[in-house]
This record gives structure tokens, sequence and C-alpha cells, in this order.
């Protein structure tokens, strides 16, 4: 057994540096080496670790200390899994509401771009989660909504408030005419043509310039604001208050955020969220027991973009500016790749993995570059180990693991 | 200019940009033929042949090689880039496939996607964000037929993908190998049970059809002049729209779609607003899909794969 693994990583290292060599090692016209090296040692030394775990966790020692430790680890799991859920949530609640009141603008910054996606994760949760239909095109709905806003307060100087329902039912429009023509699709298809979608709206915007100004984009949005009445002296008087402040848009992101888990909940546990879990799961027998799939499929695609549209204005009056290149293909990834590392249709798992994806390399900000590298790696590592994500959907958790026959150890 | 030569020279740019969809759209035909999944890392192994023919050629330009053995040079430029990317391939379908073939389709999708993202994002932090120049050594050299002109570099294009593509065609339906592929192609189970060995089946599926991509990479590297990582992108969804449209799974549908997208481009950017072009691709996609997803040449596509 050892000595077989021995043999495959010793493949796997020369097979490796087959590949790294040249491709590392010839940033400009020379070759070199140290860093080519470098980052083959690097590789083989993962690879030594994996094997280092593998001859450990075979040996006699470990199994016996895992079987002596087996029944104290699930006392543990147990006695935490027993703390009533809204206790968490509270926690959580009380943690996200006062972040803002101990950290820096650039902090709450970061806090906001965490919510935007997670949101967004949340969104696309509902169209490859729950009803399954890959959407690699969702961030073009977030430009909707961002665009939608920027046009409407730009030329007819409608309010935040006002454009938020008229942008989400631009969006809802956007996703049925998108999802109209994919109805009969499934798979890698559908997941090319929602790209292709994507690419087109972002082309549109990026070439329309008498709309759009093209890719130098728009300038200039308000921000939201609230209007409340006050009493001073007797006198009755309506203020405006612009959330021009960093705190104050993080407050009105987190409401946004808090109404999305909710709504997003109250999805899934519906008739709704039920009839798309069964399109997901056998779209034929769905449509035998009387599901109308056609409408459930289209309402997917227009919840979803809703809630990115909803977003895309909140981005946009943020920032008072937008422009094509902030809604590029890379960005749906990034979104997908929240909802895949959380747990497909798992709603702790998506805001879990937002705040890991989006956070994390802020806060490491040497390692930005290597951003998007990892989460690929990580993607198709995790649909290979650990296919349900960080933190399982229970449903999705079982079907998964009855379909694969393997037992795992937890 | 007047029409005649205008029309030449639009056939010519059409067989040209044609030729370089149809050897990447073959890629993504083949390996969908085999294991019914698209490849989404295609488009950056398209990148990566691109790529080691930029260093393959540098280094040989370094050593003066390319004025005295200039045919060997061409060999060896594009032998290196296709050998590069066929073991690539192989790896990919090793880590990233091989391991989800019994999974929900959901999850070899998107270990296809993060392996694309990963390698594209790889190719950009080892080779750089902006457009790399690819030295040139067909020059603007060429030849003229009334108006049009012709170089020299689009003709050898053209030529060496015919040439592989009827390589291909004669490997798939004359050699043990190929008449493998394609009972694998035709029922996996029955074809292992007749003692195919399926694994090797794919491998060496997985390692032809990158290598395709890899010379069209070097081509569309040596006649455009730069390459950049995210290349592929653009390539990836017009070779896919020709596979589908030629037909997935069929070799001869791959190059047909190939040369009828490449022409419609040519077409468009002749005519009208040529930053639309992209757009065009995309119609075309979804209009085949929604109209005939099988394609003009394919077979059937039961209601599951679609």
């Amino acid at each position: 057994m050892a000595k077989e693994d021995f043999k495959k990583f010793i493949i796997y290292s020369l097979f490796l540096g087959v590949l790294i060599l040249p491709i590392v090692g010839f940033p400009g016209r020379s070759f070199e080496a140290a860093r080519a090296f470098t980052i083959w040692g690097g590789i083989v030394g993962i690879l030594a670790l994996w094997l280092l775990n593998k001859t450990i966790r075979h040996s006699d020692m470990y199994q016996r200390t895992a079987a002596h430790l087996a029944p104290l680890r699930s006392t543990v799991l147990r006695k935490f899994t027993k703390f009533p859920t809204r206790y968490y949530i509270f926690l959580l609640l009380i943690a996200v509401g006062s972040y803002p009141l101990l950290a820096n603008n650039y902090m709450i910054d970061v806090g906001i771009t965490c919510l935007i996606y997670i949101v967004l994760g949340l969104g696309l949760n509902i169209v490859v989660g729950l009803a399954g239909l890959l959407d690699l095109g969702y961030i073009a709905f977030y430009a909707v909504g961002a665009y939608s806003y920027s046009l409407l307060n730009l030329h007819f100087g409608i309010s935040f408030w006002l454009s938020l329902p008229i942008g989400i039912v631009i969006g809802a429009i956007c996703g049925c005419i998108i999802g109209y023509p994919t109805l009969r699709m499934r798979g890698d298809y559908l997941a090319i043509v929602t790209m292709g979608f994507g690419e087109i709206i972002r082309l549109v915007l990026n070439n329309w310039d008498k709309l759009t100004k093209g890719p130098n984009g728009l300038l200039g949005m308000s921000k939201p604001e609230l209007i409340y009445p006050a009493f001073s002296k007797g006198d009755f008087e309506w203020v405006v208050y612009s959330l021009k402040s960093l705190h104050a848009l993080y407050y009105l992101m987190f409401v946004i955020a808090i109404l999305t888990v909710i709504g997003v909940r109250r999805l899934d546990n519906s008739r709704i969220g039920r009839a798309w879990v069964a399109i997901r799961e056998d779209e034929v027998a769905a449509e035998l027991s009387g599901v109308p799939t056609t409408w459930l499929k289209l309402l997917a695609y227009a919840m979803g973009a809703a809630f990115a549209s909803v977003v895309g204005a909140f981005f946009a009056a943020k920032l008072s500016y937008t422009n094509p290149n902030f809604f590029i293909f890379m960005e749906s990834c990034i979104v997908l790749c929240i909802v895949v590392l959380g747990g497909v249709g798992s709603i702790p798992g998506v805001i879990l993995a937002g705040i890991i994806l989006i956070a994390v390399p802020e806060v490491f900000r040497e390692l930005q570059d290597y951003r998007m590298l990892a989460f690929g790696l990580a993607m198709a590592v995790m649909m290979v180990l650990r296919p349900e994500g960080l933190i399982p959907a229970t449903r999705r958790k079982r079907e998964l693991h009855d379909m694969s026959e393997s037992t795992p150890e937890d | 200019m007047d029409n005649a030569s205008f029309i030449i020279q639009q056939l010519i740019n059409a067989i040209f940009l044609g030729s370089i969809y149809s050897l990447i759209a073959l890629g993504y035909t083949m390996v969908y033929g085999i294991i019914e999944l698209i490849n989404f890392a295609h488009g950056e192994l398209f990148t990566a042949g691109a790529f080691i023919g930029i260093i393959v050629l540098a280094a040989l330009q370094n050593i003066g090689f390319v004025e005295t053995h200039f045919v060997l040079t061409l060999i060896l430029v594009f032998g290196m880039a296709m050998a590069y990317v066929a073991v690539l391939g192989v790896a990919i379908e090793h880590v990233a496939y091989k391991p989800l073939r019994k999974a929900s389709r959901l999850a070899a999708i998107l270990s296809a996607l993060g392996m694309s993202i990963f390698l594209s994002n790889g190719m950009m932090l080892s080779q750089g964000v902006s457009d790399r120049a690819y030295p040139a050594i067909f020059g603007l050299k060429g030849f003229s037929i009334l108006d049009a002109r012709i170089a020299y570099g689009q003709i050898f294009i053209v030529i060496l993908s015919l040439v592989l593509m009827v390589t291909l065609n004669m490997f798939v339906n004359w050699t043990r190998l190929g008449k493998a592929m394609r009972a694998t192609a035709q029922n996996q189970t029955m074809a292992r049970m007749l003692g195919i060995d399926i694994d090797r089946t794919i491998r060496v599926t997985f390692m032809i059809g990158p290598a395709l991509g890899a010379a069209a990479g070097v081509m569309v590297g040596m006649y455009y002049g730069s390459v950049r990582f995210d290349m592929g992108f653009i390539y990836m969804i017009k070779a896919f729209a020709a596979a589908i449209l030629g037909g997935i799974g069929s070799i001869p549908g791959a190059v047909l779609g190939g040369m009828i997208i490449g022409g419609v481009e040519v077409l468009w950017s002749a005519f009208l607003p040529s930053e639309w072009k992209d757009v065009t691709t995309f119609v075309v996609l979804i209009l085949v899909l929604y109209l005939k997803p099988s394609g003009i040449l394919g077979e059937h596509v039961s209601e599951t794969r679609v």
C-alpha cells in the first residue's frame, strides 16, 4: 500500500514538473530556473505532505487513537448541535450589526462587498441550488439592476426606492427572456448558453454608446435617501437624509441581506421551493405529477434575477458609477464559486462561503492575485472530494451520498 | 479594390478563420462524443498551446534556428505545443473528470469550470496580464490574386489545418484505437464488455482533442501576432457554437460548423459594424439550440442530453 502511494507520488511529481516548468519558467524570453523550480518544489512539497498524511492515517497507532477519540468527538458535536439554531442566528446578527462600530472605513467597505456577494450568492442559489439550472451569466442581471437604476436616475431623476421595484421588474423580465429559449436545455448546454447571454448583455452595454456611454460608464447617480418627518418647535417638516456615509450604506445593505435571507428561506420551504427541487431531481416525473415546469423554471430565473437586480441598483448607488467592465464573466464565476463552495442549496453555506471568499483575499492583500487560481482549484477539488459543500443542505447531502454509495467517515 | 477581389479576400479570410474554429470545435466534439461532457477547459488548453508556441519560437529565435531551418522550426513549434497540451489534457482528465464520471452532471460541469478558471489564472500569473507579441516568422510576404492580398502565413495555416483534419479522420475511421473510440462513444457499457479499455480510450481522446486546439492556438498567435491569457474565452464560445451547429459528436459536423461560423463572422465584419460581430455568434448558438439542438449533421439528441 505505502509502496504504491510512493510510486504515485514520484509519478505525479515528475508529471507536474513537465507541466509546470515550461509555462512558469518562461515569463519572458529566457528560462528563469529559480522561479520555476521554487513553484515546482512547493507543489512537490504539498504532494509529500499528502503522502505523509496518508501514511499516518493508515498506521496502526493513528487508527487506534482515532477509535478512542470517536465517542468524545460525537458527544462534543452533539452538544453543539443541541444548542438551538436561533441563538446562533442572534449572535451572528449582533456581530454583523455591530461590525461597523468597530471597523475602519476600509473594513466597512469590505463588509459591504461581502454582503453584496452573499445576496448575489443567495439569488443564484435559487437558480442553481433549488431549480438545478446552471447559470453562468448571472452577473448580467446584476448589471441590469445597476444600469436600470443609473439610467432611471440620470434621465428621469427617479429615486433609489422607486427605481427598486422598476429594476426588479426589468430584471425579472430579462430573466424570463434568458429563461425562455433555454427551457428545453439542461446541464452543459444551458451553462454555455447562459454564459453567452451574459456576454451579450455586457457587449450591448459596452457597444451601445448612446444609451450607456460605452466603456466610459455612467457617472453621478444620487445616493439612496431616507425621508422622515421631524417635529421641531411644533413645526412639522420632512427631512431628507442622504445615505452617503459608509455606515449608512452598510446598514442599508445589511437590511437588504436580511430580507434576502428571509425571502430565500421562505421560498425554500414553500410549495414553489419543493416544486423546484422536484424539477431538479426529475423533470419528467415532476411534470407528470402536475408541476407546471415551464412556469416554475421561468419563475426561478426571474426570482434569481430580481435579487441580483436589487443588489445591482445598490451597487450603482453606492459608487455613483457603473461601467460594463464590472460585469465580466469572472464575476459570474466568483458568485458561482460562492454557491458551490458553500454548498449548493444551503443558505448558511452560501453566507459562510461569501465571507470566506470575499473577505479573506481582502485581508491578505498579497494573496489577491492568487484569488481566482485558488477559487478555481477549490471548485474542482470540492466537486471531487466534498460535492455537498462546506455546510451542506440536509436534503442535498443525503441524496449525494446515497448516489455515490460511499460511506463517509462522519 | 473591385468587387471580385473583395469577394476573394473575404472568402480567404472566411476559410482561414473557419479552419481555426473547426480545429477547436473538433476538440469539443470528440470529448463530448465520448464522455458527454463539454470540456470547459478547452479554451484554456488552446491558450496554453499558443503560449508554448511562443516560448519554443522565442527560444529557437534566440539561437538563430529560425533562419537556418525554417521547416524544422515549424514542426518543432507545432509538435511541442501539441505534445505539451496533450499531456495537460490528460492531467486535467485525471484530476477533474475521471473521479466524477459517475457523479451528477452538475458536479462534473462545475469541476470542469473550476479547472478552466484555475488554468486561465495560472497562465495569467505565469505569463503576465498583458498581450505577448508573437515572433513574426512569416512576415507580411504573400501574393495577390487580382487585388486580393493573400499572406503565405494564411495559406500555410489553412493547409496545416486541412492536414490535421484529414489525419484525424483517418485515425478515427481506420485504426484500432479510432474504432475503440467510436465504440465507446456509441455505448460505453457495451464497449467495456467487449474488452475495450475505456480509461485508455478516454485518455487518448483527451490527448487528441486538446492537441488540435493547441495547434489552433499557435496558428492564431502566429497570424494575429499576439496572445493573451484570456483569449481562449471568445474562441471557446465560437468553437462551441460551431460544434453545436454542426451537430455535437460528429467530426465532419464540427468542420462544417466551424466554416459556417467563420463565414458568418467575416460576412458580418465586412458589411456591418464589427464591434457587434461577437454577438452574432451567440445569437447563432442560441438559435441553433432552440430550433435544432441536434445540429446539421448530428444524430438525434435525446431529451436527457440537451
